[in-house]
């Protein structure tokens, strides 16, 4: 039906958006995944880190790409913070808790941002946002490439954090036997808002990334969280290499769909590989037997 | 999500209601005048740019002495929030209807108006739409229910009347045209209308593509607009769509002999000129537009953006409207519903800003109402459609 010339560029496409939704998913997976917190604010998350990179761009003139060591550390302590100060101590320790608290957060960042920004949508302006390579046939936008590449890295950085490093084996201590970590001299507080804020600081990443060819309003966040819930469960909740090749894929068949059903239906895909993927292999592709 | 809307509903009644006490007493020193838009949800930013428009009218028409036939009554705004949705608008409408005002001005979105000037016909309360282009909401036979503006089929029959004026002229590069729309009741209206008009005309319709709100990836649409190669494109979406399409376009190095948008585009929003200067040049529009020659447009321009916002056409719309009421108003003598229906239909309000001459009402839709062609020209916005409106000539095709 579509020749060569169009399939292989909107593959490409897919790609390069599935990286976006993989950094994403990727602060979820270690949330969702490894503390079993279901955070509803991550997408509001997300929109604070896309209007901390607008306002780093329009007030003070850096580029979004050199906001990186700004953003994701504000991120991480925004997320540090609000694990230690908010989510901890209003949960009382219950799940259910947890859910409800998330889901007030994001309440709170939502209409904040529609105080402070109004619900006006906002994009940046770069040098090299209309720029693109070539890559065969396609043409791709420089910002797409760079986030896809950006996201390569800041996966391989997440694994090599959770599995080489001592932070990386407490967290996977609590995420498996809280109370034994505990036993063991692990702080355990601070190793869940540790996990937190490095989620956070994933979306920090993210959003450096996306600004340069997305946009940014207070309801930014929540088209993708959706897809990065569909990312997690798909490649295994707490699975790094899951949530990463999970984005990819979810990008592609997005992409694909679009292509071959049309515009408004190109998300059916995404959403019957969920279900498919519920029912068949429960534990998502890459997730450990329960 | 509901526990929100819940909460937000509730605290939008008690400040309406902290706000707007109710008045006792046979004649009433103010007319409650209802305003009604989605200032908050995904439409939030239009129906912010509506109700300034119309507190803007309320302010104008109050400091010019208030409704002199009622020895100066002033007209005072009961503010509603649609919240974006159709059954919301529908439910503030009830308030306002307890709450005593004599007319509302309202509710931007087509769909939103379809409920609204229901819920209002029920208690036979003056409606005036500012915006809502689907003609649906004119062809029901509601009373209480008055356009000021075109609708969507006048603006795509303009359109396609004016794209063939200005093809003819150029010599008639142009013959195949794509179109993009959003899926809602705006965009595949008039996305129908066009694809039914436009081999009338003897132009090829190659592809007309629907895209979901939000859409986050313009690429696939834009490469399949590569293997199409129209000579036009036609968008019809609302800003952040718009803005990511035009954009993927000229990533992809996409330049068709015209863009040309049809209700909401780049050559009707100073927001879009002002931020995507490069993007924007050449694009032409069909939209509602004030009159350029009206001083009094260049002046009110000028407050707008005074305080700190663009000018949209949301703005001047609303603005308009609520003058059009406060018009019948003052020549109904009364604040008394059936007597402002009454004076809206007899109504030949010719004093304003937009390119519609003296009013007359037909079944509730202002004949005169007609949308005007403009186009990006050095990071400006220029009329150039009609002739009588027309500021600078007009550039079609953009490339040979």
């Amino acid at each position: 039906m579509f020749d060569s010339g169009i399939l292989f560029p909107s593959l490409i496409n897919g790609l390069t958006t599935g990286a976006v939704y993989a950094l994403i998913a990727l602060g979820l997976t270690l949330i969702y995944g490894v503390l079993h917190i279901i955070n509803f604010a991550h997408g509001a998350a997300l929109m604070v880190a896309l209007y901390a990179v607008y306002l780093l761009k329009e007030r003070f003139g850096i580029d979004p790409y050199l906001a990186l060591p700004l953003v994701v550390p504000g991120m991480f302590v925004l997320g540090y913070a609000l694990q230690r100060l908010i989510i901890n101590r209003a949960s009382h320790g219950k799940d259910e808790n947890i859910l409800l608290v998330t889901l007030g957060l994001s309440i709170v960042m939502e209409n904040a941002a529609l105080l402070f920004f109004k619900s006006d949508t906002r994009t940046i302006e770069t040098a090299y946002t209309l720029t693109t390579v070539a890559i065969g046939p396609a043409m791709i936008a420089l910002p797409k490439l760079v986030a896809f590449a950006g996201a390569l890295l800041v996966s391989g950085l997440l694994l090599w954090i959770v599995g080489k490093t001592d932070l990386g084996r407490a967290i996977r201590a609590v995420a498996k036997e809280k109370h034994g970590a505990k036993l063991m001299g692990i702080d355990v507080d601070h190793v869940y808002a540790m996990s937190f804020g490095i989620g956070l600081a994933c979306l920090g990443a993210a959003a450096c990334f996306l600004l340069p060819a997305y946009y940014v309003n207070p309801q930014v966040g929540g088209g993708f969280v959706l897809v990065a819930f569909t990312v997690v469960v798909l490649g295994g909740m707490g699975s790094f290499v899951g949530a990463l090749l999970g984005g990819l894929l979810i990008g592609v068949v997005e992409s694909l769909g679009g292509l071959y059903l049309g515009e408004s239906l190109g998300q059916i895909g995404i959403f019957a590989i969920f279900i498919a993927v519920l029912l068949f292999r429960p534990q998502g592709l890459f997730g450990a037997k329960a | 999500m509901s526990t929100r809307r819940h909460f937000m509903s509730q605290s939008a009644a008690a400040a309406s209601a902290m706000a707007f006490p109710l008045v006792g007493g046979a004649q009433p020193r103010t007319i409650k005048v209802g305003v009604l838009h989605p200032v908050t949800g995904a439409l939030a930013y239009s129906g912010q740019q509506c109700r300034v428009g119309a507190l803007m009218a309320i302010e104008d028409i109050n400091k010019a002495g208030g409704i002199k036939s009622m020895g100066g009554a002033n007209i005072e705004a009961l503010l509603g929030d649609a919240q974006s949705q159709p059954q919301a608008g529908a439910a503030e409408i009830e308030k306002m209807n307890e709450a005593g005002v004599s007319a509302v001005v309202g509710a931007f979105a087509s769909a939103i108006c379809l409920a609204t000037t229901q819920a209002a016909a029920k208690y036979n309360l003056p409606h005036v739409v500012d915006v809502g282009v689907a003609d649906q909401i004119m062809e029901r036979g509601l009373k209480n229910t008055f356009r000021f503006g075109p609708g969507y089929r006048k603006c795509a029959e303009a359109a396609v009347a004016n794209l063939h004026v200005l093809n003819m002229a150029a010599g008639k590069p142009a013959r195949t045209v794509m179109i993009v729309h959003e899926e809602s009741l705006f965009g595949t209206g008039t996305a129908n209308l066009l694809a039914r008009e436009l081999p009338g005309y003897g132009y090829e319709v190659k592809e007309v593509i629907k895209h979901a709100n939000p859409t986050r990836d313009f690429n696939n649409i834009v490469l399949r607009m590569k293997a199409v190669n129209p000579d036009i494109v036609i968008p019809a979406n609302y800003y952040n769509e718009y803005a990511l399409l035009v954009r993927t376009m000229q990533q992809q190095k996409i330049s068709p002999k015209a863009i040309y948008s049809v209700l909401g585009g780049a050559a009707s929003s100073y927001k879009f000129v002002k931020e995507f200067p490069d993007a924007a040049n050449g694009i032409i529009d069909c939209n509602h537009w004030f009159n350029p020659k009206d001083k009094r447009s260049a002046e009110l321009k000028k407050r707008v953006e005074a305080k700190g916002l663009f000018f949209s056409y949301e703005v001047f719309m609303t603005y308009t409207a609520m003058r059009l009421l406060a018009d019948a108003i003052e020549r109904a003598k009364s604040s008394d519903r059936a007597a402002i229906i009454d004076a809206l239909e007899k109504s030949t309000f010719a004093d304003h800003i937009m390119p519609y001459g003296a009013t007359k009402f037909v079944n509730g839709q202002n004949t005169g109402a007609q949308p005007l062609m403009t186009q990006v020209v050095k990071n400006d916005i220029k009329v150039i459609i009609p002739r009588e409106y027309r500021e600078t000539d007009p550039v079609f095709p953009l490339r040979a």
